[in-house]
């Protein structure tokens, strides 16, 4: 089997974010960027399946500014074969997204696709559902539990209700929880290795889908700040005051 | 045109954020009609048409929506969708899963997770889990939108009689199966919908200490939570998790017990109305969102809670 993981580089998880002042988007400069975590998920899966004997060849691919390259050489690192970088100027939305990894499929013919299920910027939770829809390849979403069996998978779902177990036939499309597995760390010489590992270039212009945007973004501002609270010295003097002075028990 | 809206239901019963979702859909348009896919889901349709913001109800009923497959749901939504202007849905695992997939066939790029309804292709939506809110337009001619559900009162549920229309099913797909559904059944409030949620974090140290959790939630009738760290560590199920990746609560209150209060954690609960941190640490994050801090070890403190609100002579239910 073949795998394609597909990562993005977003702003650390542990970075503070802040809002522009004159409104256009987040603070990107000089600001800490990573692999959005539940992508690291996606990779670390990939490369146990393929310890395991039942996968021959992970590829990884971005899709972004020149320095989105980073998070393909991290999965290059901790076991991606190869990698593929797909060459935007500009924040591409989801559908976006989904059409210029569609045509990837197409061109290198993976019989899973791998990606976190939301990344932690935009939140939106789409791209791997809307490649399965351009496809017409199943999807299993958030998943936190994959067996791989001949030409199916049995994937364990993280629902509202609770969990969820569903088989889909490959090809297929799985989106990854965090609770999938714990991703491992790039040893250095392992790290080393990585910079000697292809990674293909390809600009998004060139493979001739509209990724132009749908959605206008007006303004982005700071959520409205919480007044702030007050320290209360005793178990006895919050229940006084969850009675008395905020009266919700 | 009108709206579309998908139900979220159990065959049996509307689920609760169906109502929330219906709130918001209806204030995007007032011409809201509602899709029920499902199988033997008749009382879910009756009780939809009740909803006095419901103008039409249609219902498929086939064994193949018997369980939430996206893609038997989404070629059955496709065929309705040349109808409507928008399709919508409520933005919990249900949406989530769904929508994407009706969108991209669509060829519209979706607004998820909408908290605020501005105009009819103008919306308010959290990013950077909630640390910025982004006011979008879509330009597309049709508009899949999901809803945060927390931020939109539920629906009036009777008084309305609208109309049930009975549609024929769409193609069942072959290449994805249903296996099982491991539900997790409780008594207490559900987690998305309790006035009071009272959640434990890594602090907890281990499951059996869930118990001086679980002795106040029974006395508060409130729902139980938990940091992503809590569930990672095993402490306690998935289900339980309030976060950026798991669900996003806004009761009248919310107690974070050993819980530091990392970003992911803030997005689930930070609107909460009344925000209780009871951490040993006082330099948490998590009571930089609190109304009320208590710095003190959490071991002492639940039992102390416990007793206090014993001593009370009543407690709002």
């Amino acid at each position: 089997m073949k795998i394609l993981v597909a990562v993005k580089r977003v702003i650390d998880y542990n970075v503070q974010i802040r809002v522009k002042e004159d409104g256009s988007g987040v603070v990107t400069d000089n600001v800490k960027m990573s692999t959005n975590p539940p992508d690291d998920n996606a990779i670390e899966e990939a490369v146990k399946i393929k310890e395991a004997g039942k996968a021959k060849e992970i590829v990884a691919i971005t899709i972004g500014e020149e320095k989105a390259q980073e998070t393909v050489r991290k999965a290059l690192a901790v076991g991606a074969d190869r990698g593929i970088h797909v060459k935007v100027d500009n924040v591409i939305e989801p559908l976006a997204v989904s059409k210029i990894l569609k045509k990837i499929v197409e061109k290198e013919n993976p019989d899973l696709v791998f990606m976190g299920k939301q990344a932690i910027d935009d939140d939106c939770n789409q791209t791997g559902q809307m490649l399965a829809a351009l496809l017409n390849w199943p999807q299993a979403t958030f998943a936190s539990k994959i067996e791989v069996k001949d030409n199916a998978l049995e994937v364990t779902r993280e629902i509202d209700e609770g969990l969820e177990t569903i088989e889909v036939n490959v090809p297929a499309i799985v989106t990854c929880d965090l609770r999938l597995n714990e991703p491992r760390y790039a040893s250095l010489p392992n790290i080393m290795k990585a910079k000697k590992k292809p990674i293909e270039q390809i600009n998004a212009s060139d493979l001739g889908v509209d990724i132009n945007p749908r959605i206008e973004q007006i303004k982005v501002e700071e959520p409205p700040k919480r007044k702030a609270g007050i320290k209360v010295a005793s178990v006895e003097e919050l229940v006084q005051k969850l009675k008395n002075e905020a009266k919700v028990i | 045109m009108s709206v579309l809206l998908i139900a979220e239901h159990n065959n049996k019963e509307v689920r609760p954020f169906t109502y929330n979702a219906i709130t918001a859909a209806s204030q995007i348009n007032e011409d809201l009609h509602v899709l029920v896919l499902g199988h033997q889901a008749d009382d879910v349709a009756k009780s939809l048409s009740e909803v006095p913001n419901v103008k039409k109800v249609i219902h498929v009923d086939n064994e193949i929506y018997e369980n939430y497959i996206a893609e038997n749901y989404t070629s059955a939504i496709i065929k309705h969708a040349e109808n409507y202007s928008h399709i919508v849905s409520s933005a919990n695992t249900f949406g989530k899963n769904l929508m994407p997939r009706i969108a991209a066939l669509l060829d519209t790029s979706q607004v998820s997770d909408i908290i605020k309804v501005i105009s009819e292709d103008t919306f308010l939506r959290p990013i950077y889990a909630g640390n910025a809110f982004a006011t979008v337009k879509s330009n597309d001619k049709k508009k899949c939108v999901t809803i945060r559900p927390t931020s939109f009162d539920p629906a009036d549920k009777s008084g309305g009689s609208a109309e049930i229309t009975k549609s024929d099913p769409a193609e069942a797909s072959s290449s994805t199966k249903f296996l099982k559904k491991e539900e997790v059944k409780s008594d207490r409030p559900e987690l998305g919908t309790a006035r009071i949620v009272i959640s434990g974090g890594r602090g907890m140290q281990n499951g059996e200490n869930f118990k001086l959790i679980s002795d106040i939630a029974d006395k508060l009738n409130a729902a139980i939570g938990a940091s992503r760290a809590a569930v990672d560590a095993g402490y306690i199920t998935n289900d339980h998790q309030v976060g950026q990746t798991g669900k996003v609560v806004v009761p009248d209150l919310y107690i974070a017990v050993g819980i530091s209060g990392a970003i992911q954690h803030l997005a689930g609960m930070k609107e909460s109305k009344v925000i209780v941190a009871i951490n040993k640490d006082g330099e948490a994050p998590i009571f930089s969102v609190a109304d009320y801090g208590l710095e003190a070890d959490l071991f002492e403190a639940l039992p102390q809670f416990l007793s206090e609100l014993n001593k009370l002579n009543t407690i709002q239910k």
